[in-house]
């Protein structure tokens, strides 16, 4: 079967090679285009459907990845028709018929990244050539998301990132074949700037520690530009590597240095690290310039507050989703999960789900698995009920417009969940930018690449 | 042209082209016939058959050959960015920068012998790999690794009105080398490889490099100078990791920093060690073991277990998924690092020795002729 199969494509790509080579070495996609309207990669033919996971279960981002994996499977639950059906009910509008996605029933590779780009891409590649996934999913770091996003692309298979942070996942490095529900480090600025501001006045002294890859330096980049906008002052700006473990050199010149706030770019086991590690050298406890030195986490997590304990108390930081928001959706995702795993979910475990069941809803309405259709099913779909509040898919970056919470640590947990505080709900208008502000080329959908 | 090859060399190297080019099938029930692992095959057995040149012919234990094999698949990318998708420049340019690399690292290190030349390359290695990770971003984008973009110059497909749509990809003269062709591409480089390594074992260059190895101070006291010789061997095998990054990146165009650090250069040394260090084939096979353990164990859960293990009566069945789940999946490393002592333990030779070992009691106990020169010791 699978050596018939792949006789036929070698011929085939070779006769199309030999076209290409005569017509002037014209790239061979022009003669193919009608000849393979609707073949494509992995193009599910029986009565199943195969999504492919690709999460961090080793490394930096680990606990996020292991979270994520939990998500999913009880997506792909929901999605058959098993459990109590989750965000099904409460999406407007909805396709979701509960009988798996065009009657097709959902099924599931898994591949550990290890937070490591190579790594994340050979595990893609494995799942679409190997598996037959119809789409890649997950990640939790945006080296990883950028790295399988041009892989699908390249495959012409969608690709649902999971999260990611950076403002190039749909900024400089976007693709067609890519998605984002996730905010980025952009928003963060905006919505963290004003609540900033009047807690800490503007006449601060900052100083920057990064974690060494997209996502710190744009990041880095975009808090910058906020806090500096407010008169900031920024003393310096560090790098530090990915998964350092032990951040001491990076924090004991930040004691000499004349800062007054110190602003953690780091996520994962290395934000728990180094701001352990920050509170461990007196940070908190200390007078810099005359005032207090603050310390600001600009993206958080319930899982790194949680591995963080007492020293995540006060600190401002900015989420994608919490678990103890109030509207139906987020109502309805942290019972079904807190029922199936005995604690509420994280802010990754939320967009990886949401990402599931936003695919499944584009293939259903646009009534085929072809990506170039479930493409523009998604672009500029707008819907509700998810969480966020009303939420558009950007057609020019495919990046998910929505509300974004600024939020503390909380200085009196009730439980070990409750954590953070949500301080503001700030608004889609106001996350609002320019979709063309960072550049980048989404490239075409048509022709779909079909992978070996 | 008699004395071209002999004939063992000839069998070995047709047996081995046979065996290549039938992967794809004899694979598959192994779960391993997918191109992109069947290219991983590929490009890590050329890795470690040129390693195999500096360390099994020569003697000299670098423990920094991944460097070279970054730095081939940064020059490929850049070649294709700057010049052209297609692939050949990109190899030559790769090869060529690898080896001007491996000339310096190897003028420096070759100073020294023994212990002190594998922590020098060592050394250069960590170098190498912290300048890509954190020093050198704007050539090697860090962590996130350097891909290609539509906006990229390629300046010789523009010169010759070459537009690509949608993501751009290496070809060969216009043929995309994703799955199966770019799985026979690099095959085709591995054979080639193996060949040139054969000849190179089998040249007056190669004796020289065997007896740097036997015995470097007597051949200095008849009069020898081995450091070009032994600096040569470097050059080759840092040439042959180039290759291999060149590959890697052609395949899939991503050159990340992460196959620069220092365990990447561990995992050629365990394969060629696995395989049979001085062994031809030996290496190849210690490669396509790592690269199948590392794509294939890691990939098993406990869901998959469970499966397997279904025949056997409930609460045995469940404890045996539970052992077994800590040598499979994240613990994939466990089970290598198992296999690899029980190997040095009892093979030292690698799994060539098994081999040999097995082809002595078949040549003792069967009958004489058909079946002895079936298992010839493949040296």
């Amino acid at each position: 079967m699978k050596l018939l199969k792949s006789g036929m494509s070698r011929r085939r790509v070779l006769q199309t090679g030999m076209a290409g080579i005569i017509g002037s070495g014209v790239a061979p996609m022009m003669f193919t285009k009608g000849a393979w309207a609707q073949e494509f990669c992995n193009n599910p033919t029986g009565d199943t459907v195969t999504l492919g996971l690709n999460l961090p279960l080793t490394g930096a981002y680990a606990e996020e990845g292991a979270d994520e994996q939990k998500a999913y499977e009880l997506a792909i639950a929901h999605l058959n028709g098993e459990g109590d059906g989750g965000l099904i009910n409460v999406l407007t509008p909805s396709a979701l018929k509960g009988n798996g996605i065009l009657g097709k029933k959902v099924g599931f590779v898994t591949s550990d990244s290890q937070t490591k780009s190579d790594v994340a891409r050979a595990g893609a590649t494995r799942m679409i050539e190997r598996d037959g996934a119809i789409m890649i999913t997950g990640g939790s770091s945006s080296g990883e998301a950028i790295a399988v996003q041009g892989l699908c692309q390249e495959m012409g298979v969608i690709f649902m990132a999971g999260l990611t942070h950076s403002n190039d996942t749909t900024g400089k490095d976007k693709r067609r074949y890519g998605f984002r529900h996730f905010f980025n480090a952009y928003q963060s600025g905006t919505a963290l700037g004003p609540v900033l501001s009047e807690a800490y006045g503007t006449d601060r002294r900052a100083y920057h520690l990064t974690a060494d890859y997209t996502w710190g330096w744009t990041q880095e980049e975009s808090i910058k530009n906020t806090t500096e906008g407010l008169g900031w002052d920024t003393v310096e700006a560090v790098r530090t590597p990915l998964g350092a473990g032990d951040f001491s050199q990076f924090l004991t010149p930040v004691l000499n240095s004349g800062a007054d706030v110190l602003i953690l770019n780091h996520y994962g086991n290395d934000m728990v690290n180094s701001l352990t590690q920050a509170v461990q050298f007196g940070m908190r406890d200390r007078q810099a310039n005359g005032k207090d030195f603050q310390i600001v986490v600009p993206l958080f997590s319930e899982l790194m507050a949680k591995g963080a304990g007492e020293n995540i108390k006060g600190i401002y930081g900015t989420s994608n989703w919490h678990w103890n928001l109030q509207d139906p959706g987020s109502i309805a995702f942290t019972k079904s999960f807190g029922a199936a795993y005995g604690s509420p979910p994280s802010q990754a475990a939320h967009t990886c789900y949401v990402q599931t069941l936003l695919y499944a809803d584009a293939v259903e309405r646009a009534g085929t698995f072809y990506p170039p259709e479930v493409i523009k099913a998604l672009e500029g779909h707008e819907f509700d009920g998810m969480g966020n509040g009303r939420t558009l898919y950007r057609a020019e970056d495919h990046q998910c417009m929505k509300s974004v919470l600024v939020v503390q640590g909380n200085d009196a947990p009730t439980s070990e969940y409750d954590v953070l505080n949500v301080v503001q709900e700030v608004q889609r208008d106001t996350v609002d930018y320019d979709a063309s502000i960072f550049g980048g080329e989404l490239g075409p959908a048509e022709p779909a690449p079909v992978c070996a | 042209m008699t004395n071209f090859m002999s004939r063992n060399d000839l069998l070995l190297l047709v047996g081995f082209t046979a065996v290549v080019l039938t992967m794809p099938i004899w694979l598959t029930p192994f779960g391993a016939g997918y191109p992109d692992l069947l290219q991983r095959f590929m490009i890590f057995g050329i890795f470690a058959v040129g390693f195999n040149i500096l360390f099994g012919l020569t003697g000299y234990l670098s423990f920094g050959h991944a460097a070279f094999f970054g730095v081939g698949s940064y020059a490929a990318v850049w070649s294709f960015k700057l010049l052209t998708l297609d692939a050949i420049p990109a190899m030559i340019f790769a090869v060529l920068i690898s080896g001007l690399f491996a000339l310096i690292i190897g003028f420096l290190s070759l100073r020294r012998s023994g212990i002190y030349f594998s922590i020098l390359t060592l050394a250069f290695a960590q170098m190498s790999y912290n300048l890509a990770y954190s020093v050198l971003t704007p050539i090697t984008n860090g962590e996130t690794g350097l891909q290609l973009t539509l906006s990229d110059p390629r300046v010789l497909d523009a010169a010759i009105g070459q537009s690509f749509v949608g993501q751009p990809v290496p070809t060969l003269l216009g043929q995309q080398l994703g799955g199966y062709a770019g799985f026979y591409f690099c095959a085709g480089f591995l054979i080639l490889s193996f060949f040139f390594a054969q000849r190179v074992a089998g040249s007056p260059f190669g004796m020289m490099l065997k007896s740097i190895k036997s015995n470097q101070t007597r051949m200095q006291f008849t009069g020898f100078n081995t450091r070009p010789y032994a600096l040569s061997a470097f050059v080759i095998s840092g040439m042959y990791a180039g290759l291999a990054g060149a590959l890697l990146a052609v395949t899939d165009p991503l050159a990340g920093a992460e196959r620069m650090q220092w365990t990447a250069s561990g995992e050629v040394v365990l394969m060629t060690i696995l395989g049979g260090v001085g062994t031809l084939v030996g290496p190849v096979i210690g490669a396509w073991i790592i690269k199948y353990f590392e794509n294939i164990l890691s990939a098993l859960n406990d869901n998959i277990l469970t499966q397997f293990w279904s025949f056997l009566p409930e609460g045995f069945a469940e404890i045996v998924v539970k052992v077994t789940s800590k040598f499979v999946g994240d613990g994939w490393h466990l089970t290598l690092g198992l296999v690899f002592v029980i190997i040095v333990i009892f093979l030292p030779g690698g799994i060539m020795e098994g081999v040999r070992r097995i082809a002595a009691v078949a040549r003792r106990s069967g009958p004489p002729g058909a079946k002895s020169h079936q298992h010839q010791p493949a040296e």
